[in-house]
């Protein structure tokens, strides 16, 4: 059996506990949640999380029709199956030794449009947007400098299409 | 109006007549309010009981069944009553006490995590903080509970939300954009299961337990299609066991027709069952050669084990009546041909030349009562016994707990059958493992004169679990002997104020069942029947349909060919 990533997207009521049976799914089917974002949508009231699961390519589905069943879950849409648009925010810390080494940090920064958001003595604290192939590529660019702390907010993910993801694209199309 | 009132107010807007349930400190005003209310409470000894009586309430009725409990220790003991009525989609409203809100999550005195722990073995569950949701939330939960794929909904309400005064309203519409099931099945794909069918030479259908609610719909498209029919454990009764078309149960301890027909057949009509394990066993060796429709209003099921090459989610109530009307009398002449000729050559059939057997005494009271009465089971070996010897014919009529296999479901099912349709006979088939995990509700029997009677198949033995070790863990009977502790049944039931009778011969069965029947009372007859038999057929865990063990001399030299085959 092939495990594979998959990046959905579940609009939810924002209800206590919703959270929780969502997780339970994943969990009870063995997939491992690699990253959730969890905010508010445009609409009061729902919630627009992304959850990034790796599990056994099989069960995605059945996952999905679970999810669907779940009474304050609106929508659920898997990414995978269409072309989307996802972003991540990290913000790293790296230490800095010498004025060689800051100017060294502010050139590789200006290659990967990362921001500086707090200046320190000894450290820098960086913004960067982007996908997770940049994010993993300027974390190893930042490795000889000593990271001291990386945070990331976990992939948020949209469909590219005019088309209105809360109607039509909730996979009933797969079940018929 | 304080919140416990609201509650009371709010079921009695939902026709609830009756609840099963046990107070406790968190759940006080609640029944405090009861104690003015017009709604019949039923004391049960166990909270489990309650949520067993309430479960099988709404299988025997069709209403949504309603049981109660406290916090902590009184709502954990609806749990297992919760997943049995989860795994057999089964309607239930759960009402349970907690804390109060300043209390919850703070380890309080008999506080419990309920709304977390009920969670997975719910439809939908509820911890209301608000007084004022209060008319909504159960709104809801009926709306949820009985809608759809039936099933189990909690609402856990804090002891200081049942004292609050209400301020809100009755007057509220359910808000749940979230949940709209799906009752009309697609135009496009009822044809396209039409031309399925239509094009089958060898068809088949498999009725499960959401065919409980479309058993008319079942008969009048059994009727003019001539199709074989096969009903699952769940499914008895939704069509007649006796009807010439009735194939029997499939699966583990299904009938060789049944199972044979599986392997057979050229198209599966599905209707209403998600083909549980215990009746595809290996699902790689399940029905090879046949096109599977599958009819379920869960989407969720379509799929799941067995690929459906025509899916079509709804209600059989409506799509049975519309895939009906595209189809005319299917030509399967020669299929019956072959069918009947399995039919001929394996009928249920045990030997009596041992003491007294269980599937006798089950066979005695199928006669006595010509199946005309409620049959509610235990889990074991006399629930396969009966399964197969005593099916009813009536829809929610058979009512057994299947996903979950609970012992102890039978007993309090027979209390809430009996309270959903009164006057009517109702037997619950036990074993002497199973009946001891709710004994307590003979009193609630007692108190409330029940007509039920309990038939105890009473081998001495956890039956089931015995036939395992026998057949495959090398003849090692590890804590299954009951006969040197088990209680004298009939003075048991004697205490709690029940007539009792231990019956040792198959003379005194014969006479005893119709006499004990014409009384009218409840009673508890303790069989006392042999240890060692078997439940046969059965397909070991791992093997397919095909390879069902068929317990007779003759096929010894199969059985072991089949043992060999079959993966651990």
């Amino acid at each position: 059996m092939t495990e594979q990533k998959h990046v959905m997207s579940v609009t939810v009521r924002d209800k206590p506990g919703v959270l929780v049976r969502i997780a339970s799914l994943f969990a009870r089917r063995g997939f491992n949640i690699e990253s959730l974002s969890v905010a508010k949508s445009e609409i009061p009231g729902i919630s627009h999380t992304t959850f990034v699961v790796t599990g056994e390519e099989r069960t995605i589905e059945q996952v999905e029709k679970q999810l669907q069943k779940l009474i304050d879950v609106l929508t659920v849409i898997d990414h995978s199956e269409a072309k989307y648009v996802d972003r991540e925010l990290m913000m790293l810390k790296v230490s800095v030794s010498s004025s060689e080494a800051r100017n060294e940090l502010r050139q590789i920064a200006q290659d990967f449009r990362a921001r500086i958001v707090d200046v320190h003595r000894d450290a820098l604290i960086f913004e960067v947007t982007g996908d997770e192939g940049k994010m993993d590529a300027f974390v190893e660019q930042m490795r000889p400098f000593g990271i001291l702390e990386v945070i990331r907010t976990g992939r948020i993910a949209l469909t590219r299409s005019a088309a209105d993801p809360k109607v039509g694209r909730i996979n009933t199309a797969k079940a018929a | 109006m304080n919140g416990a009132e609201v509650v009371l107010k709010a079921l009695e807007r939902e026709n609830v007549s009756v609840v099963f349930g046990h107070p406790g400190g968190a759940i006080m005003p609640i029944y405090d309010a009861l104690y003015d209310s017009p709604i019949k409470h039923v004391l049960v000894r166990h909270e489990q009981a309650g949520a067993h009586a309430a479960d099988a309430y709404y299988r025997a009725s069709g209403t949504v069944g309603v049981c109660f409990a406290t916090s902590g220790p009184g709502a954990t003991n609806l749990v297992t009553g919760l997943a049995t009525a989860q795994m057999d989609s089964s309607a239930i409203v759960a009402i349970t006490g907690n804390v109060p809100t300043g209390l919850i999550g703070t380890d309080g005195f008999q506080e419990a995590d309920v709304y977390g722990i009920t969670g997975p073995v719910t439809k939908h569950n509820y911890l209301v903080k608000d007084i004022n949701d209060l008319p909504r939330v159960i709104k809801e939960a009926f709306h949820i509970a009985s809608t759809g794929r039936p099933g189990p909904v909690l609402i856990d309400i804090p002891k200081d939300v049942q004292l609050e005064e209400f301020t809100g309203s009755f007057d509220v519409e359910i808000d749940l954009p979230g949940y709209k099931p799906t009752v009309t099945g697609h135009g496009g794909q009822i044809k396209r299961a039409a031309e399925a069918i239509r094009s089958a030479k060898k068809p088949i259908m498999m009725v499960g337990g959401g065919a409980q609610v479309a058993s008319q719909q079942v008969m009048d498209f059994a009727e003019k299609t001539g199709v074989p029919i096969i009903t699952t454990l769940m499914g008895i009764g939704a069509y007649p066991a006796g009807a010439p078309q009735a194939l029997g149960m499939p699966g583990m301890h299904g009938t060789v027709t049944a199972n044979r027909a599986i392997t057979h057949c050229d198209l599966i009509i599905g209707a209403g069952l998600r083909f549980d394990d215990r009746v595809t066993g290996n699902i790689s060796r399940f029905a090879p050669k046949a096109t599977v429709v599958h009819i379920d209003i869960d989407p969720a099921e379509i799929s799941k084990l067995v690929h459906a090459h025509v899916p079509v989610v709804g209600d059989l109530r409506d799509v049975l009546p519309r895939l009906g009307a595209e189809l005319e009398t299917l030509k399967t002449d020669d299929w019956w041909e072959t069918l009947n000729d399995w039919k001929g050559k394996y009928p249920e059939r045990y030997k009596t030349d041992k003491p007294l057997v269980s599937q006798e005494v089950i066979q005695m009271l199928e006669q006595a009562t010509g199946g005309d009465c409620i049959v509610t089971t235990e889990v074991g070996q006399h629930q396969m016994f009966a399964a197969r010897l005593f099916p009813t014919s009536k829809p929610r009529t058979w009512i057994t707990s299947g996903g979950l296999g609970t012992m102890g479901f039978g007993l309090p099912a027979a209390i809430g059958a009996a309270f959903a349709r009164p006057g009517e006979q109702v037997i619950c088939v036990a074993g002497d493992g199973s009946v001891q995990m709710n004994i307590q509700e003979l009193a609630t029997i007692y108190k409330h004169q029940l007509p039920i009677i309990i038939a105890i198949c009473n081998n001495g033995m956890l039956g089931m679990v015995r036939q395992w070790q026998e057949m495959f863990h090398a003849q090692r009977y590890s804590e299954v002997y009951l006969a040197d502790s088990n209680p004298d049944f009939a003075k048991l039931a004697e205490a709690y104020g029940i007539d009792g009778y231990n019956i040792f011969d198959r003379d005194t069965a014969k006479t005893l069942i119709p006499e004990v029947l014409e009384r009218g009372k409840p009673a508890v007859m303790n069989f006392v029947v042999y240890e060692a038999e078997k439940v046969f057929p059965m397909i070991p865990t791992g093997a397919g349909v095909d390879q069902m063990i068929l317990g007779d001399q003759e096929h010894e030299e199969d059985i072991a060919a089949v043992l060999e085959e079959a993966p651990a």
